[in-house]
């Protein structure tokens, strides 16, 4: 153990540059960070994970904002363990009528204000799962969506993108008030 | 003794079912089977529904044979299998669920699936309308002294899948944990009836996003089965270079979870690094970081080219160069081999008992790789082990699979070595009249069961079988007297699917 910690001394970090703002991501975001001005975030989120009946793809990808390339703590990001210490809902899947209880009473354990991202594209509208007996279709179904991340799944950058336009919204309209 | 074989003659074999039999058999040989799997002879593949039909996949344990056996249930009742085999449960529980085929005798008859949720009941049988009125859902009780509950999930605090565990804890000590799975049940076999098989095979590859691949490699295989088709060598070859690099990436993302779930981020910082290289090294071989949708019926979508290959050679070669290192830190550390060794044990005889395939299997004594038999090409050409212990324990699990990546790595350069040329895929032609297939095809977590009947060029019924089913009932029994500190090491250990099971 030893040498393996003695040797990420003297190595170059694997850690890269953040990515550019995505764009549409920062258009959409622009009305819900409006609604809550006087909240000052200190460029810092906490996000709660919810997987409203997802396949894992997505969480998968989440997880890869951990590792070194990524290192999404650097930002301010952490991921908590209870909504009660969130900002941000996370929600993955095209919630199953089996999850739809559980994502409702876990937003309302969320403290205002709050944001949700519905992560992936079956999280939009059910996706390739839409129309089934067992799929409500989409989050904004059964909670109000702030941003989208589509892809099946996202990669981690464009997740990463997502999450710094909402840091960079929060942060522009606090100052802005 | 019977052979596998003396069944299938015993009842009307189906002509169009391959590559194995199906035979239709009256009760008094669907019940013989269920006890000859209670006795041990045969291991249990799979139990599913259909309108008015029960079928069930069966192993014979020295042969490795296969064989499908029916038994028609008109007034939607069958001989209940759990009653001598409790692997089978949960499957007849969703049998009923889904298709309302009620097994005589079965054990435990609540409901597995339908948390009643749906507003319909039986779903992909003659559905009626939902009870007004949701029972609770009792969990099995426990007595004693001091006894207490914990209740955790569906939403866990990690970024997992949802699922919700019961413990029953007297101090520290968990005395009985009970699952309850079925939250993320999306209703795919129902979305597949009907579906083109273009369709199904983008669901089939949704069934859990881990397992991407390995789902998407077992529904190609189901349908050219059924449909009689010879994929081209150079996309036999490549889908086994998928099935490796998905393997291979999930085994050290696992290696990684596993230790940080003793608290030993370290292991996991750089297990994940490698997991990057290489998601990122199929990202620029295939157009997508988990490989989705390359593999499809008849071939592959897309295929490697020369930059392609030479990303995934490099990433082969660092996972090779710093994997060494990294079982030296497991090895060598003696305060994490103190969770891990001794915790959370799987009887031998147990995993024998329930067909638990993968590394839950081979870390109990379980000498089973579906790639090795029944076996399929291109792997009854290339040279790997299939590593086995004894132990049942965490450490164990994480041995299996530190030996898998060598295996992997060593599969993967050999594919790449002697990866022919040629076409990629064949056309598949919409073949009238009923056509049955069935594949086992070996996932990184064990065997992944798909049987499917198209008709038409479309997917009359299609059932996939995740190696969960078996292995989650292994669970409950492995963390009985261990602490429940130790839960979260125990099932990160398994890593079993919540998507794949719940489908």
């Amino acid at each position: 153990m030893r040498k393996l910690l003695f040797q990420s001394f003297f190595q170059r970090p694997l850690t890269e540059q953040a990515p550019a703002l995505d764009q549409t991501a920062v258009e959409e975001l622009a009305a819900a960070i409006q609604r809550a001005t006087r909240r000052r975030l200190g460029r810092s989120l906490s996000i709660r994970e919810i997987d409203a009946g997802s396949c894992n793809g997505c969480e998968l990808e989440i997880h890869a904002l951990n590792n070194a390339y990524y290192d999404v703590e650097r930002f301010g990001i952490r991921f908590v363990a209870s909504p009660r210490h969130a900002d941000v809902l996370l929600v993955t899947g095209p919630v199953t009528k089996n999850m739809r209880d559980a994502l409702e009473r876990t937003y309302h354990a969320t403290p205002d204000p709050k944001w949700v991202i519905a992560l992936g594209d079956c999280a939009r509208d059910g996706g390739c799962f839409a129309g089934s007996y067992a799929v409500v279709g989409g989050v904004s179904q059964i909670v109000p969506v702030d941003l989208h991340i589509p892809g099946c799944p996202p990669p981690p950058v464009a997740i990463l993108q997502g999450l710094l336009s909402l840091l960079d919204r929060a942060a522009r309209s606090a100052t802005s008030t | 003794m019977p052979s596998l074989i003396d069944l299938v003659l015993e009842g009307r074999t189906s002509r169009q079912h391959m590559p194995w039999p199906r035979t239709v058999v009256d009760a008094s040989v669907w019940a013989f089977a269920a006890n000859e799997l209670a006795q041990g002879r045969w291991s249990l593949l799979g139990l599913w529904g259909e309108p008015s039909t029960a079928h069930m996949a069966i192993i014979d344990r020295d042969t490795t044979e296969i064989a499908v056996v029916s038994i028609e249930c008109p007034n939607r009742a069958y001989p209940s299998v759990s009653k001598h085999h409790p692997p089978a449960l949960r499957l007849e529980r969703t049998a009923n669920d889904l298709f309302g085929l009620s097994a005589d005798g079965l054990p435990d008859p609540r409901c597995w699936l339908d948390h009643n949720h749906w507003g319909i009941r039986f779903p992909l049988g003659d559905r009626i309308d939902a009870l007004s009125i949701a029972a609770p859902y009792r969990f099995l009780p426990v007595e004693g002294d001091g006894v207490h509950q914990i209740a955790v999930g569906p939403v866990h605090a990690g970024i997992i899948e949802p699922g919700h565990f019961r413990f029953s804890a007297s101090g520290e000590t968990v005395v009985r944990l009970e699952q309850r799975l079925g939250y993320t049940h999306k209703g795919i076999e129902g979305l597949m009836r009907g579906a083109s098989i273009e369709r199904a095979a983008q669901l089939a590859g949704r069934v859990s996003g881990d397992s991407t691949v390995a789902y998407a490699y077992a529904f190609s295989r189901a349908v050219e089965a059924a449909l009689q088709l010879v994929v081209p060598s150079r996309a036999v070859w490549l889908r086994a270079l998928l099935a490796e690099l998905e393997r291979l990436a999930n085994h050290l993302g696992d290696i990684g979870a596993i230790c940080n779930d003793a608290s030993f981020g370290l292991m996991q910082a750089h297990c994940n690094v490698l997991r990057e290289d290489l998601l990122r090294a199929a990202n620029s071989a295939f157009g997508h970081r988990l490989m989705r949708d390359v593999i499809i019926p008849g071939g592959l979508a897309r295929d490697l080219d020369a930059k392609g290959q030479s990303a995934i050679r490099a990433a082969l070669a660092n996972v090779q160069a710093r994997f060494p290192e990294l079982i030296e830190l497991y090895d060598n550390t003696a305060s994490l081999q103190d969770r891990t060794v001794g915790t959370g044990t799987v009887p031998a005889a147990m995993a024998r008992q329930y067909g638990a395939g993968g590394y839950v299997g081979r870390a109990s004594g379980r000498v089973f790789d579906a790639r090795r038999a029944p076996g399929y090409p291109p792997y009854d050409d290339l040279r790997f082990e299939v590593p086995v212990l004894e132990e049942g324990d965490v450490n164990a699990r994480v041995w299996i699979r530190i030996r898998e990546v060598e295996q992997s790595l060593s599969l993967a350069n050999q594919i790449l070595d002697r990866l022919p040329d040629g076409p990629l895929r064949v056309p598949v032609s919409a073949e009238a009249g009923p056509r049955e297939g069935m594949a086992l095809v070996e996932g990184f977590r064990g065997d992944i069961m798909v049987w499917l009947r198209l008709d038409g060029g479309q997917v009359d019924r299609c059932h996939l079988r995740d190696p969960s089913w078996f292995q989650w009932p292994l669970l409950e029994a492995a963390i009985e007297n261990n602490i429940v500190a130790d839960f979260p090491l125990c099932n990160k250990s398994f890593n079993c699917s919540y998507s794949g099971q719940d489908l």
